[in-house]
Protein backbone atom coordinates (compact mmCIF):
# COMPACT_ATOMS: atom_id res chain seq x y z
CA UNK A 1 0.00 0.00 0.00
CA UNK A 2 0.82 4.06 -0.45
CA UNK A 3 2.20 5.14 2.49
CA UNK A 4 2.97 8.21 1.23
CA UNK A 5 2.54 11.10 4.65
CA UNK A 6 0.09 13.66 3.65
CA UNK A 7 1.44 16.95 2.08
CA UNK A 8 1.62 19.68 4.04
CA UNK A 9 2.40 22.67 1.72
CA UNK A 10 1.77 22.39 -1.79
CA UNK A 11 4.63 25.01 -1.85
CA UNK A 12 7.39 23.55 -0.03
CA UNK A 13 6.22 19.47 -0.48
CA UNK A 14 3.61 19.09 -3.76
CA UNK A 15 2.93 15.53 -4.90
CA UNK A 16 0.87 15.32 -7.94
CA UNK A 17 -0.38 12.10 -6.51
CA UNK A 18 -1.82 13.29 -3.24
CA UNK A 19 -5.18 12.39 -3.04
CA UNK A 20 -6.44 16.33 -3.46
CA UNK A 21 -4.42 16.90 -5.64
CA UNK A 22 -6.01 14.17 -8.03
CA UNK A 23 -9.28 14.60 -6.71
CA UNK A 24 -8.89 18.57 -7.29
CA UNK A 25 -5.65 20.46 -8.53
CA UNK A 26 -7.35 23.59 -9.11
CA UNK A 27 -7.41 24.59 -6.17
CA UNK A 28 -4.17 23.92 -5.64
CA UNK A 29 -2.33 25.21 -8.50
CA UNK A 30 -4.51 28.66 -7.97
CA UNK A 31 -2.97 29.59 -4.60
CA UNK A 32 0.21 28.36 -5.79
CA UNK A 33 0.40 30.71 -8.36
CA UNK A 34 0.02 33.49 -5.89
CA UNK A 35 2.39 32.35 -3.40
CA UNK A 36 5.08 31.33 -4.82
CA UNK A 37 4.56 30.31 -8.89
CA UNK A 38 7.43 27.62 -8.99
CA UNK A 39 6.63 25.18 -6.28
CA UNK A 40 9.05 22.68 -4.85
CA UNK A 41 8.98 19.06 -3.58
CA UNK A 42 11.59 16.84 -1.77
CA UNK A 43 9.79 14.23 -2.89
CA UNK A 44 10.74 12.20 -5.99
CA UNK A 45 14.26 13.00 -4.88
CA UNK A 46 13.36 16.71 -5.67
CA UNK A 47 11.63 18.69 -8.20
CA UNK A 48 9.81 21.93 -9.30
CA UNK A 49 6.52 22.87 -10.18
CA UNK A 50 5.68 26.14 -12.05
CA UNK A 51 2.09 27.06 -11.74
CA UNK A 52 2.12 30.00 -14.80
CA UNK A 53 1.78 29.68 -18.37
CA UNK A 54 4.82 32.02 -18.29
CA UNK A 55 6.52 29.35 -16.28
CA UNK A 56 5.70 26.26 -18.40
CA UNK A 57 6.10 28.22 -21.32
CA UNK A 58 9.76 29.46 -20.52
CA UNK A 59 10.77 25.44 -19.86
CA UNK A 60 9.05 24.33 -22.56
CA UNK A 61 10.91 26.29 -24.66
CA UNK A 62 14.06 25.94 -23.18
CA UNK A 63 15.98 22.45 -24.58
CA UNK A 64 19.40 24.25 -23.49
CA UNK A 65 18.14 24.00 -19.99
CA UNK A 66 16.14 21.11 -19.74
CA UNK A 67 15.95 17.11 -21.11
CA UNK A 68 12.71 15.31 -22.15
CA UNK A 69 14.59 11.94 -21.76
CA UNK A 70 12.63 11.39 -19.15
CA UNK A 71 8.66 12.90 -19.36
CA UNK A 72 7.30 10.38 -16.81
CA UNK A 73 8.24 11.64 -12.91
CA UNK A 74 9.67 8.64 -11.12
CA UNK A 75 10.38 7.66 -7.89
CA UNK A 76 13.99 9.04 -7.19
CA UNK A 77 16.53 10.69 -9.02
CA UNK A 78 17.07 9.19 -12.28
CA UNK A 79 20.68 9.92 -11.95
CA UNK A 80 22.71 7.24 -14.44
CA UNK A 81 19.79 4.71 -15.07
CA UNK A 82 18.21 8.20 -16.62
CA UNK A 83 18.02 7.10 -20.87
CA UNK A 84 20.44 8.44 -23.09
CA UNK A 85 20.19 11.43 -24.43
CA UNK A 86 19.08 12.52 -27.25
CA UNK A 87 17.56 9.66 -28.70
CA UNK A 88 15.66 8.14 -25.17
CA UNK A 89 13.57 5.11 -25.78
CA UNK A 90 10.65 6.41 -27.36
CA UNK A 91 11.32 9.21 -29.72
CA UNK A 92 10.68 12.28 -30.92
CA UNK A 93 8.60 12.36 -27.17
CA UNK A 94 11.89 11.38 -25.17
CA UNK A 95 14.30 13.06 -27.73
CA UNK A 96 16.07 16.01 -27.52
CA UNK A 97 18.07 18.71 -30.35
CA UNK A 98 18.93 17.56 -32.67
CA UNK A 99 18.12 14.01 -32.95
CA UNK A 100 14.37 14.94 -32.03
CA UNK A 101 13.86 16.82 -35.30
CA UNK A 102 14.75 13.85 -37.12
CA UNK A 103 12.14 11.42 -35.34
CA UNK A 104 9.55 13.99 -35.59
CA UNK A 105 9.82 14.66 -39.33
CA UNK A 106 9.12 11.28 -39.82
CA UNK A 107 6.03 11.19 -38.48
CA UNK A 108 4.68 14.43 -38.66
CA UNK A 109 3.68 13.46 -42.60
CA UNK A 110 1.26 10.71 -41.13
CA UNK A 111 -0.58 12.92 -38.48
CA UNK A 112 -1.25 15.80 -40.54
CA UNK A 113 -4.38 17.40 -41.16
CA UNK A 114 -4.63 15.41 -45.03
CA UNK A 115 -4.49 11.95 -44.16
CA UNK A 116 -5.92 12.28 -40.57
CA UNK A 117 -9.25 14.31 -41.98
CA UNK A 118 -9.76 11.31 -44.25
CA UNK A 119 -10.24 8.80 -41.16
CA UNK A 120 -13.00 10.63 -39.88
CA UNK A 121 -15.91 8.47 -41.48
CA UNK A 122 -14.08 5.26 -40.13
CA UNK A 123 -13.81 7.12 -36.58
CA UNK A 124 -17.62 8.04 -36.78
CA UNK A 125 -18.53 4.71 -37.30
CA UNK A 126 -16.78 3.32 -34.86
CA UNK A 127 -18.23 5.92 -32.30
CA UNK A 128 -21.82 4.72 -33.62
CA UNK A 129 -20.81 0.70 -33.44
CA UNK A 130 -19.88 1.66 -29.61
CA UNK A 131 -22.62 3.44 -29.15
CA UNK A 132 -25.23 0.76 -30.62
CA UNK A 133 -23.20 -1.74 -28.09
CA UNK A 134 -24.93 0.45 -25.33
CA UNK A 135 -28.29 0.08 -26.41
CA UNK A 136 -31.17 1.56 -24.75
CA UNK A 137 -29.84 1.00 -21.10
CA UNK A 138 -30.51 3.84 -18.96
CA UNK A 139 -27.31 4.04 -17.35
CA UNK A 140 -24.01 3.87 -19.29
CA UNK A 141 -20.50 3.90 -18.45
CA UNK A 142 -19.03 7.38 -20.98
CA UNK A 143 -15.57 5.99 -19.48
CA UNK A 144 -14.69 2.42 -19.33
CA UNK A 145 -17.86 1.44 -22.22
CA UNK A 146 -17.20 4.68 -25.12
CA UNK A 147 -14.51 6.69 -24.75
CA UNK A 148 -11.87 4.35 -23.97
CA UNK A 149 -12.42 1.93 -26.56
CA UNK A 150 -12.43 4.63 -29.22
CA UNK A 151 -8.57 6.00 -29.78
CA UNK A 152 -7.81 2.19 -29.68
CA UNK A 153 -10.18 1.19 -32.16
CA UNK A 154 -8.55 4.09 -34.44
CA UNK A 155 -5.31 3.74 -33.66
CA UNK A 156 -5.71 -0.16 -34.80
CA UNK A 157 -7.48 0.78 -37.86
CA UNK A 158 -4.66 3.35 -38.99
CA UNK A 159 -1.88 0.58 -38.06
CA UNK A 160 -3.28 -1.74 -40.73
CA UNK A 161 -3.86 -4.50 -38.00
CA UNK A 162 -6.87 -7.68 -39.24
CA UNK A 163 -10.55 -5.97 -37.68
CA UNK A 164 -10.89 -9.44 -35.78
CA UNK A 165 -7.90 -8.43 -33.54
CA UNK A 166 -10.15 -6.14 -31.75
CA UNK A 167 -10.22 -7.83 -28.47
CA UNK A 168 -6.62 -8.94 -28.52
CA UNK A 169 -5.81 -5.05 -29.34
CA UNK A 170 -7.62 -4.08 -26.48
CA UNK A 171 -6.18 -6.07 -24.12
CA UNK A 172 -2.94 -4.95 -25.24
CA UNK A 173 -3.97 -1.23 -25.08
CA UNK A 174 -4.88 -2.07 -21.21
CA UNK A 175 -1.51 -3.88 -20.82
CA UNK A 176 0.17 -0.11 -22.63
CA UNK A 177 -1.96 2.09 -20.44
CA UNK A 178 -1.69 0.24 -17.05
CA UNK A 179 1.72 -0.36 -17.09
CA UNK A 180 3.03 3.17 -18.02
CA UNK A 181 4.71 3.09 -14.41
CA UNK A 182 5.39 -0.51 -13.71
CA UNK A 183 9.36 -1.41 -13.10
CA UNK A 184 11.06 -1.87 -16.20
CA UNK A 185 11.43 -5.74 -15.79
CA UNK A 186 7.84 -6.25 -15.32
CA UNK A 187 6.85 -4.23 -17.87
CA UNK A 188 9.53 -6.00 -20.44
CA UNK A 189 7.79 -9.42 -19.25
CA UNK A 190 3.98 -7.80 -20.26
CA UNK A 191 5.03 -6.27 -23.52
CA UNK A 192 6.18 -9.65 -24.94
CA UNK A 193 3.10 -10.80 -26.41
CA UNK A 194 2.90 -7.14 -27.90
CA UNK A 195 6.32 -7.18 -29.13
CA UNK A 196 5.71 -10.80 -30.67
CA UNK A 197 1.99 -9.87 -32.25
CA UNK A 198 3.51 -6.59 -33.78
CA UNK A 199 6.29 -8.06 -35.40
CA UNK A 200 3.96 -10.23 -37.09
CA UNK A 201 2.41 -7.61 -38.21
CA UNK A 202 5.00 -5.85 -39.33
CA UNK A 203 6.43 -8.87 -41.17
CA UNK A 204 2.95 -8.96 -42.81
CA UNK A 205 2.97 -5.61 -43.84
CA UNK A 206 6.28 -6.45 -45.66
CA UNK A 207 5.32 -9.11 -47.67
CA UNK A 208 1.56 -7.38 -47.62
CA UNK A 209 2.00 -3.67 -48.42
CA UNK A 210 -0.97 -1.59 -48.15
CA UNK A 211 -2.32 1.81 -47.77
CA UNK A 212 -1.39 2.56 -43.46
CA UNK A 213 0.92 3.91 -41.03
CA UNK A 214 2.57 0.45 -40.71
CA UNK A 215 3.74 0.48 -44.79
CA UNK A 216 4.11 3.89 -43.95
CA UNK A 217 6.69 3.21 -41.61
CA UNK A 218 8.59 0.51 -43.47
CA UNK A 219 8.95 2.65 -46.38
CA UNK A 220 9.83 5.85 -44.56
CA UNK A 221 14.04 6.44 -44.39
CA UNK A 222 16.25 8.41 -42.29
CA UNK A 223 19.24 9.87 -44.71
CA UNK A 224 18.36 7.06 -47.30
CA UNK A 225 17.95 4.11 -44.38
CA UNK A 226 15.26 2.49 -43.76
CA UNK A 227 14.12 2.07 -40.21
CA UNK A 228 15.22 -0.65 -38.10
CA UNK A 229 12.39 -3.16 -37.13
CA UNK A 230 12.92 -2.11 -32.91
CA UNK A 231 12.34 1.47 -34.28
CA UNK A 232 9.14 0.71 -36.17
CA UNK A 233 7.84 -0.89 -32.70
CA UNK A 234 8.93 1.78 -30.68
CA UNK A 235 6.77 4.40 -32.94
CA UNK A 236 3.71 1.76 -32.72
CA UNK A 237 3.94 1.38 -29.06
CA UNK A 238 4.61 5.54 -28.78
CA UNK A 239 1.21 6.22 -30.90
CA UNK A 240 -0.76 3.82 -28.26
CA UNK A 241 1.02 5.47 -25.40
CA UNK A 242 0.71 8.71 -26.31
CA UNK A 243 -2.79 8.54 -27.99
CA UNK A 244 -4.69 6.03 -26.12
CA UNK A 245 -4.78 7.25 -21.99
CA UNK A 246 -4.83 10.92 -23.17
CA UNK A 247 -7.68 10.90 -25.54
CA UNK A 248 -9.85 8.76 -24.02
CA UNK A 249 -9.09 11.69 -20.82
CA UNK A 250 -10.43 13.90 -22.89
CA UNK A 251 -13.23 12.35 -24.14
CA UNK A 252 -14.38 11.48 -20.74
CA UNK A 253 -13.48 14.62 -19.77
CA UNK A 254 -15.83 16.17 -22.03
CA UNK A 255 -18.70 14.26 -21.18
CA UNK A 256 -18.90 14.34 -17.90
CA UNK A 257 -18.47 18.22 -18.03
CA UNK A 258 -21.98 17.79 -20.28
CA UNK A 259 -23.22 15.75 -17.86
CA UNK A 260 -23.15 17.67 -15.09
CA UNK A 261 -23.82 21.14 -17.23
CA UNK A 262 -26.92 21.12 -18.87
CA UNK A 263 -26.93 24.29 -19.80
CA UNK A 264 -24.11 24.06 -22.05
CA UNK A 265 -25.09 20.28 -23.59
CA UNK A 266 -28.49 21.67 -24.62
CA UNK A 267 -26.56 24.81 -26.25
CA UNK A 268 -24.55 22.23 -27.80
CA UNK A 269 -27.30 20.35 -29.15
CA UNK A 270 -28.96 22.97 -30.38
CA UNK A 271 -26.02 25.01 -32.12
CA UNK A 272 -23.88 22.37 -33.30
CA UNK A 273 -21.54 24.99 -35.10
CA UNK A 274 -20.30 25.57 -31.87
CA UNK A 275 -18.59 22.62 -31.48
CA UNK A 276 -15.12 23.74 -32.98
CA UNK A 277 -14.62 26.23 -30.05
CA UNK A 278 -16.62 24.04 -27.65
CA UNK A 279 -13.88 21.37 -28.37
CA UNK A 280 -11.04 24.28 -27.87
CA UNK A 281 -12.65 25.11 -24.20
CA UNK A 282 -12.89 21.53 -23.40
CA UNK A 283 -8.87 20.85 -24.39
CA UNK A 284 -8.18 23.79 -22.15
CA UNK A 285 -10.29 23.62 -19.15
CA UNK A 286 -9.64 19.44 -18.85
CA UNK A 287 -6.16 19.37 -20.28
CA UNK A 288 -5.47 16.19 -19.61
CA UNK A 289 -1.34 16.11 -19.97
CA UNK A 290 0.81 16.75 -17.71
CA UNK A 291 4.52 16.38 -19.00
CA UNK A 292 8.28 16.28 -16.91
CA UNK A 293 11.74 16.97 -17.65
CA UNK A 294 14.64 17.17 -16.19
CA UNK A 295 16.96 19.84 -15.19
CA UNK A 296 20.13 19.87 -16.85
CA UNK A 297 22.62 21.26 -14.97
CA UNK A 298 22.80 23.66 -11.69
CA UNK A 299 21.44 26.63 -11.86
CA UNK A 300 19.67 29.87 -10.90
CA UNK A 301 16.22 29.38 -13.35
CA UNK A 302 13.41 31.56 -12.80
CA UNK A 303 14.58 32.53 -9.11
CA UNK A 304 15.26 29.13 -8.10
CA UNK A 305 18.39 27.06 -7.23
CA UNK A 306 18.00 24.14 -9.46
CA UNK A 307 19.92 21.33 -9.47
CA UNK A 308 21.30 18.75 -11.88
CA UNK A 309 18.46 15.86 -12.74
CA UNK A 310 16.21 18.15 -10.18
CA UNK A 311 12.42 16.96 -11.49
CA UNK A 312 10.24 19.28 -13.83
CA UNK A 313 6.43 18.52 -13.75
CA UNK A 314 5.35 21.03 -16.71
CA UNK A 315 1.70 21.47 -15.80
CA UNK A 316 -0.30 22.70 -19.35
CA UNK A 317 -3.42 21.85 -17.49
CA UNK A 318 -2.22 24.24 -14.87
CA UNK A 319 -0.88 26.85 -17.69
CA UNK A 320 -4.73 26.42 -19.19
CA UNK A 321 -5.76 28.13 -15.81
CA UNK A 322 -3.89 30.96 -15.36
CA UNK A 323 -5.65 34.35 -15.41
CA UNK A 324 -2.27 36.61 -16.57
CA UNK A 325 -3.30 34.71 -20.05
CA UNK A 326 -7.30 33.38 -19.63
CA UNK A 327 -10.02 36.20 -18.58
CA UNK A 328 -12.15 34.10 -16.40
CA UNK A 329 -9.76 31.50 -16.24
CA UNK A 330 -11.52 29.30 -13.87
CA UNK A 331 -14.73 29.58 -16.00
CA UNK A 332 -15.85 27.06 -18.30
CA UNK A 333 -17.33 29.16 -21.52
CA UNK A 334 -18.38 27.38 -24.45
CA UNK A 335 -18.27 30.05 -26.71
CA UNK A 336 -14.80 31.27 -25.53
CA UNK A 337 -13.61 33.15 -28.79
CA UNK A 338 -10.10 33.51 -27.91
CA UNK A 339 -8.26 30.58 -26.67
CA UNK A 340 -4.33 30.21 -26.63
CA UNK A 341 -4.60 26.94 -24.53
CA UNK A 342 -1.54 24.50 -24.21
CA UNK A 343 -3.41 21.17 -23.59
CA UNK A 344 -0.89 19.65 -26.19
CA UNK A 345 2.13 21.21 -25.22
CA UNK A 346 4.40 24.00 -26.51
CA UNK A 347 7.20 24.14 -28.63
CA UNK A 348 8.95 21.61 -30.64
CA UNK A 349 7.56 18.82 -28.45
CA UNK A 350 3.61 20.00 -29.75
CA UNK A 351 1.87 17.07 -29.48
CA UNK A 352 2.18 15.20 -33.07
CA UNK A 353 -1.02 13.45 -32.53
CA UNK A 354 -3.28 17.05 -32.23
CA UNK A 355 -4.72 16.88 -35.23
CA UNK A 356 -5.93 13.06 -34.80
CA UNK A 357 -7.04 14.08 -30.87
CA UNK A 358 -8.79 16.44 -31.50
CA UNK A 359 -10.96 14.64 -34.72
CA UNK A 360 -11.50 11.89 -32.61
CA UNK A 361 -12.61 13.73 -29.52
CA UNK A 362 -15.04 16.07 -31.79
CA UNK A 363 -17.23 13.29 -33.51
CA UNK A 364 -16.90 11.07 -30.09
CA UNK A 365 -19.17 14.51 -29.02
CA UNK A 366 -21.06 14.52 -31.78
CA UNK A 367 -22.15 11.19 -31.85
CA UNK A 368 -22.86 10.93 -28.35
CA UNK A 369 -25.27 13.77 -27.77
CA UNK A 370 -26.81 13.11 -31.27
CA UNK A 371 -27.57 9.13 -29.83
CA UNK A 372 -28.32 10.67 -26.52
CA UNK A 373 -29.22 14.57 -26.41
CA UNK A 374 -30.16 14.78 -22.41
CA UNK A 375 -28.34 12.81 -20.21
CA UNK A 376 -26.52 13.17 -16.48
CA UNK A 377 -24.44 12.06 -14.18
CA UNK A 378 -25.93 8.87 -12.71
CA UNK A 379 -23.68 8.93 -9.74
CA UNK A 380 -21.48 11.85 -8.76
CA UNK A 381 -19.86 10.15 -5.69
CA UNK A 382 -18.71 7.18 -8.06
CA UNK A 383 -17.23 8.95 -11.01
CA UNK A 384 -13.02 8.00 -10.22
CA UNK A 385 -10.40 10.38 -11.98
CA UNK A 386 -6.84 9.00 -13.01
CA UNK A 387 -4.08 9.67 -10.62
CA UNK A 388 -0.72 10.52 -12.02
CA UNK A 389 0.20 13.17 -14.89
CA UNK A 390 -2.99 12.24 -17.26
CA UNK A 391 -6.16 13.13 -15.64
CA UNK A 392 -9.43 12.22 -16.40
CA UNK A 393 -12.66 10.35 -15.33
CA UNK A 394 -11.90 6.42 -15.60
CA UNK A 395 -15.26 5.52 -14.17
CA UNK A 396 -18.18 7.53 -15.49
CA UNK A 397 -21.85 6.19 -14.86
CA UNK A 398 -24.08 8.13 -17.18
CA UNK A 399 -27.96 8.14 -16.80
CA UNK A 400 -30.12 8.72 -19.67
CA UNK A 401 -32.62 10.90 -19.50
CA UNK A 402 -35.96 10.61 -21.83
CA UNK B 1 -2.32 44.79 -44.57
CA UNK B 2 -0.27 41.70 -44.35
CA UNK B 3 -0.49 38.26 -42.51
CA UNK B 4 2.37 35.80 -42.21
CA UNK B 5 3.38 32.94 -40.08
CA UNK B 6 6.45 32.70 -38.76
CA UNK B 7 7.46 29.42 -39.66
CA UNK B 8 10.87 29.15 -36.75
CA UNK B 9 7.94 30.05 -34.36
CA UNK B 10 5.35 27.59 -35.55
CA UNK B 11 4.53 23.99 -34.30
CA UNK B 12 1.68 23.04 -36.28
CA UNK B 13 -0.49 23.39 -33.21
CA UNK B 14 -3.07 23.88 -36.11
CA UNK B 15 -5.44 26.49 -35.02
CA UNK B 16 -5.24 29.30 -37.99
CA UNK B 17 -5.96 27.20 -40.46
CA UNK B 18 -9.23 25.29 -38.71
CA UNK B 19 -10.13 29.17 -37.83
CA UNK B 20 -9.82 30.71 -40.92
CA UNK B 21 -8.93 28.43 -43.79
CA UNK B 22 -10.00 31.48 -46.56
CA UNK B 23 -6.40 32.88 -44.97
CA UNK B 24 -4.48 29.65 -43.97
CA UNK B 25 -3.56 26.14 -45.21
CA UNK B 26 -1.02 23.68 -43.89
CA UNK B 27 1.82 21.90 -45.17
CA UNK B 28 3.08 17.90 -45.56
CA UNK B 29 4.07 18.73 -41.83
CA UNK B 30 0.91 19.89 -40.92
CA UNK B 31 2.25 23.27 -40.43
CA UNK B 32 0.42 26.65 -40.98
CA UNK B 33 1.12 28.56 -44.29
CA UNK B 34 -0.37 31.65 -45.83
CA UNK B 35 -1.88 31.19 -48.72
CA UNK B 36 -1.26 33.42 -51.87
CA UNK B 37 0.70 36.95 -50.39
CA UNK B 38 -1.36 37.25 -47.02
CA UNK B 39 -3.13 40.51 -48.09
CA UNK B 40 -5.87 41.34 -45.91
CA UNK B 41 -9.03 43.49 -46.74
CA UNK B 42 -11.24 44.80 -44.04
CA UNK B 43 -13.62 41.96 -44.07
CA UNK B 44 -10.74 39.24 -43.50
CA UNK B 45 -8.59 41.16 -41.04
CA UNK B 46 -10.70 40.52 -38.38
CA UNK B 47 -10.60 36.84 -38.84
CA UNK B 48 -7.06 36.96 -39.06
CA UNK B 49 -6.54 38.54 -35.88
CA UNK B 50 -8.63 35.65 -34.57
CA UNK B 51 -6.31 33.01 -35.57
CA UNK B 52 -3.78 35.53 -34.35
CA UNK B 53 -5.63 35.75 -30.86
CA UNK B 54 -5.60 31.60 -30.96
CA UNK B 55 -2.31 31.03 -31.89
CA UNK B 56 -0.54 29.22 -28.88
CA UNK B 57 3.12 29.90 -30.06
CA UNK B 58 2.60 33.62 -31.32
CA UNK B 59 3.58 32.93 -34.65
CA UNK B 60 1.45 35.07 -36.57
CA UNK B 61 1.88 38.30 -37.28
CA UNK B 62 0.12 41.15 -38.95
CA UNK B 63 0.90 44.49 -40.78
CA UNK B 64 -1.22 47.00 -40.82
C1 LIG C 1 -6.37 14.89 -26.21
C2 LIG C 1 -5.40 14.04 -26.48
C3 LIG C 1 -3.95 14.34 -26.37
C4 LIG C 1 -3.31 15.27 -25.58
C5 LIG C 1 -3.92 16.27 -24.59
C6 LIG C 1 -1.90 15.16 -25.86
C7 LIG C 1 -0.92 15.95 -25.26
C8 LIG C 1 0.41 15.93 -25.59
C9 LIG C 1 1.40 16.82 -25.03
C10 LIG C 1 1.13 17.88 -23.98
C11 LIG C 1 2.58 16.53 -25.62
C12 LIG C 1 3.91 17.25 -25.38
C13 LIG C 1 4.87 16.42 -24.60
C14 LIG C 1 6.07 17.21 -24.08
O1 LIG C 1 6.17 18.43 -24.23
O2 LIG C 1 6.91 16.55 -23.46
C15 LIG C 1 2.35 15.43 -26.55
C16 LIG C 1 3.32 14.84 -27.34
C17 LIG C 1 3.07 13.81 -28.23
N1 LIG C 1 1.85 13.24 -28.50
FE1 LIG C 1 0.06 13.74 -27.71
N2 LIG C 1 -1.69 14.18 -26.79
C18 LIG C 1 -2.92 13.66 -27.14
C19 LIG C 1 -3.17 12.65 -28.06
C20 LIG C 1 -2.22 12.08 -28.88
C21 LIG C 1 -2.49 11.11 -29.92
C22 LIG C 1 -3.87 10.62 -30.35
C23 LIG C 1 -1.28 10.75 -30.45
C24 LIG C 1 -0.93 9.80 -31.56
C25 LIG C 1 -1.56 8.74 -31.89
C26 LIG C 1 -0.26 11.51 -29.75
C27 LIG C 1 1.09 11.42 -30.02
C28 LIG C 1 2.05 12.25 -29.46
C29 LIG C 1 3.46 12.18 -29.81
C30 LIG C 1 4.09 11.25 -30.83
C31 LIG C 1 4.10 13.17 -29.04
C32 LIG C 1 5.58 13.51 -29.05
C33 LIG C 1 5.87 14.65 -29.98
C34 LIG C 1 7.31 15.13 -29.90
O3 LIG C 1 7.99 14.88 -28.90
O4 LIG C 1 7.78 15.74 -30.87
N3 LIG C 1 -0.86 12.30 -28.80
N4 LIG C 1 1.02 15.11 -26.52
Amino acid sequence: MDTKPPVKDFATDWDHTDPQWVADPYPIWEELRGRCPVAHTDRYGGGWFPATHAGVSTIAKDTENFTSRTVILGNGRPGDDALPAPIGVAPPITSDPPFHAIARRLLLPAFAPGPINALEPQIRALCQRLLDQLGDHEIVNGGAEYAQYIPPGVIKHMLGFPEDDEDLFREFAHIIVEGVDHPEEQRIEEFAPIEEYFIKQIEDHRENPRDDLTTYLLNVDIAGQKLADEHIFGTMVLTLVAGIDTTWSAIGASLWHLASHPEDLERLVNEPDLMPVAIEEFLRFYAPVTMARLVKHDMEYLGCPMKQDDWILLGFPAANRDPEVFEDADKFIIDRAENRHVAFGLGIHRCAGSNLARLELRVAIEEFIKRYPRFELADPEAVTWAQGQIRGPRNLPIRILD
Amino acid sequence: MRVSIDTEICQGQGRCFSIAPSIFDFDELGNGVVIGDGTLSDETLSLARLAQSNCPEHAIFIEE
